[in-house]
């Protein structure tokens, strides 16, 4: 065996340094253009929603994918953000303590980031499968508990007529604004990401994914790590959960079922969780399907397409569909170097 | 006191149901390291079987064995066809879990629709039986809930410790490795296991929707509590299912009657209460 080799070069250089490619840019132009193409439909309910759908899969990519732990429990989180946009602010029956939006947006993000880390504290005890059954038990629990009270969670009804505070004297429920909102959102969180797997943080996290036994014998507190990973995630989700609560302008329990968390899920390992694009991949193809399955299918049927996609994705690549298409690249590209041979 | 005690055996017969539902998701996850997290699909799928079983031969008993074989039958090819192919695959074989609970609800919204069903129960089990000491009269069909309980409870704990059988899965549990190269099939031990988890699910979906009903969003409940009773009562243990299914049901009862607004939270609580102190549950293993 070959002794392992080591990166000599200056690693504070290369760790900070963040690979934009020439897929970067022209993913980034394409979606600052596309409203130029497209009608309001396509780009708040196709664009906007699989960006934000998107950004509360990434903290489950993040998790999932450099923590080993997959936790059901991030659509709670972002919720959560949403029921305190409601709480701390102001609603169409005025239920909310009707705090100023300065004060109303960054409480909700802290208070959603303060749950995750909780979430977090009580999961990371365990680990593997059992974090998906105590993250998905306590996201159960949150959403029956919305449901059953009436006094802070205002029970089944929730809470409607929620929208962005107008600053510097734009409409941000507009669509285009409202777009660009979920666009800047979307691309910070997943820059974030990007930064966030190259950091020492991040090698540190992915070394206890896959090995925590050795990185504790190392010195690394391994429960720290994943707590910390949980509140970067939690931040995530939380954000994305404003804006969800902003693109829906209600929330109810029905926004934190089962159902929903799940979504989110289907959404990550559809995409893939390997990197941080795949949430995205992800959204886009759920926000189409669930809007365009009308068109294939019965309405009603929308949750057996949904099902099957995600079973076949599931048992034939279990990296979604970024794996399939690393597959189909690597295959064209050994078919091209075998033409190369001959 | 009255509220008190009948707090207590409402908590308990939930507890029953709980345990009816969550032993055989613990014993597949003991075996097999399955989360399977369409248990929940099976509990009512093997309701909605047992109710038309039931409502076409006009027996209750028929409907009970309907939905333990059906979920058996439907357990045992799921081990064959699928899980099979992915053995020590842990986070996969959950996932496939997941998508097949979300095609079995949307079947099941397909098939029999939004409606709840209410099963008719025979007349024996039918009305109320005084309580002796209590001064009470409680439900019958609860009564028999809580005694079917104990016996299937006691009937795995048998077949468990004293069958072949029930050696080779404890064996399973301990070390899978060495089960196998001690020459035993191991793969049709996972069928078997399957097969009665599976079917302990359609039991009590047949038990318990006729102790409440059958309808959409059964099958999450029943999988929310088979999570939590095995969480607190560790994985793959008859007793600690037992335990757990007990401490889940009272938890659940006390919080509706005493503060019905935060019912959720007591049972939540005792969940975090256990994992802070035993990670792997009352009588789990490390």
């Amino acid at each position: 065996m070959p002794p392992p080799q080591f990166d000599t070069g200056n690693p504070s250089r290369s760790l900070i340094r963040l690979e934009l490619t020439a897929g970067h840019l022209v993913a980034a132009l394409l979606l600052i253009l596309y409203p130029f193409g497209a009608n309001d439909f396509f780009i708040v309910q196709i664009g906007a929603q699989s960006l934000l759908l998107g950004t509360v899969a990434l903290s489950l990519m993040l998790l999932a994918g450099y923590g080993g732990m997959v936790s059901l429990s991030q659509m709670t989180v972002a919720g959560m953000a949403g029921y305190f946009i409601a709480i701390l602010g102001t609603d169409s029956y005025n239920l909310g303590l009707g705090w100023p939006w300065w004060i109303v947006v960054p409480g909700s993000i802290l208070c959603a980031t303060i749950i995750a880390t909780m979430i977090g504290i009580i999961s990371v005890r365990t680990e593997g499968i059992y974090t998906i059954m105590i993250t998905l038990a306590i996201g159960v629990a949150l959403y029956y508990l919305c449901n059953q009270n009436y006094a802070v969670f205002n029970g089944f009804t929730g809470f409607s007529g929620l929208k962005p505070p107008a600053v510097f004297g734009i409409d941000w429920r507009a669509p285009l604004p409202f777009y660009y909102l979920s666009l800047a959102i979307a691309a910070a969180a997943y820059l974030a990401v990007s930064y966030f797997e190259r950091s020492t943080f991040g090698l540190a996290l992915q070394a206890i994914r896959d090995n925590p036994r050795r990185m504790h014998a190392l010195g690394y507190d391994v429960t720290l790590h994943r707590i910390v990973a949980h509140v970067f995630a939690g931040f995530l989700a939380a954000v994305g959960g404003v804006m969800l609560v902003w693109y829906n302008g209600r929330i109810s329990p029905g926004t934190i079922g089962v159902g929903e968390l799940i979504d989110i899920l289907i959404i990550a390992v559809i995409g893939g969780l390997r990197r941080p694009i795949g949430p995205f991949v992800g959204a886009i193809v759920f926000v189409l399907i669930g809007n365009f399955a009308i068109d294939l299918i019965d309405r009603e049927r929308f949750n057996m397409l949904i099902g099957f996609g995600f079973l076949i994705i599931v048992l034939f690549s279990p990296d979604g569909l970024l794996g399939l298409w690393d597959k189909l690249t690597s295959m064209s590209r050994d078919a091209r170097a075998e033409e190369w041979r001959r | 006191m009255r509220l008190f005690l009948l707090t207590v055996l409402n908590g308990l017969t939930l507890g029953a149901l709980y345990f009816l539902v969550a032993s055989g998701f613990s014993l597949v996850f003991g075996l097999m390291r399955n989360v399977n997290l369409a248990h929940g699909s099976l509990y009512l799928l093997g309701g909605y079987i047992g109710f038309d079983v039931a409502e076409m031969t006009g027996s209750w008993t028929l409907g009970v064995a309907a939905g333990f074989a059906a979920m058996a039958v439907l357990g045992a090819l799921f081990q064959i066809l699928i899980f099979r192919h992915m053995q020590g695959q842990d986070l996969r074989q959950t996932l496939v879990t997941i998508g097949i609970s979300i095609i079995l609800a949307d079947f099941m919204l397909w098939i029999w629709g939004g409606d709840s069903y209410q099963f008719i129960i025979p007349d024996v089990l039918f009305g109320a039986t005084p309580i002796p000491l209590m001064g009470v009269k409680y439900p019958t069909y609860k009564l028999f809930v809580l005694l079917s309980a104990i016996v299937i409870g006691i009937g795995l704990w048998l077949f468990l410790n004293r069958t072949r059988i029930g050696m080779m899965i404890r064996a399973g549990v301990d070390d899978r490795g060495m089960l196998q190269a001690s020459g035993i099939n191991v793969n049709l031990i996972f069928a078997i296991t399957f097969a009665i988890g599976a079917g302990l699910a359609g039991l009590a979906g047949v038990i318990g929707g006729s102790a409440l009903s059958l309808a959409p969003g059964e099958d999450l409940r029943y999988l929310l509590a088979s999570l939590i009773v095995v969480i607190v009562g560790g994985m793959g243990s008859v007793t600690g299912a037992a335990i757990g299914s007990a401490l889940i049901g009272l938890a659940d009862q006390f919080g509706l009657t005493y503060s019905p607004t935060y019912g959720v939270t007591y049972t939540f609580l005792v969940m975090v209460i256990v994992l802070a102190f035993r990670p792997t549950g009352i009588m789990g293993r490390q």
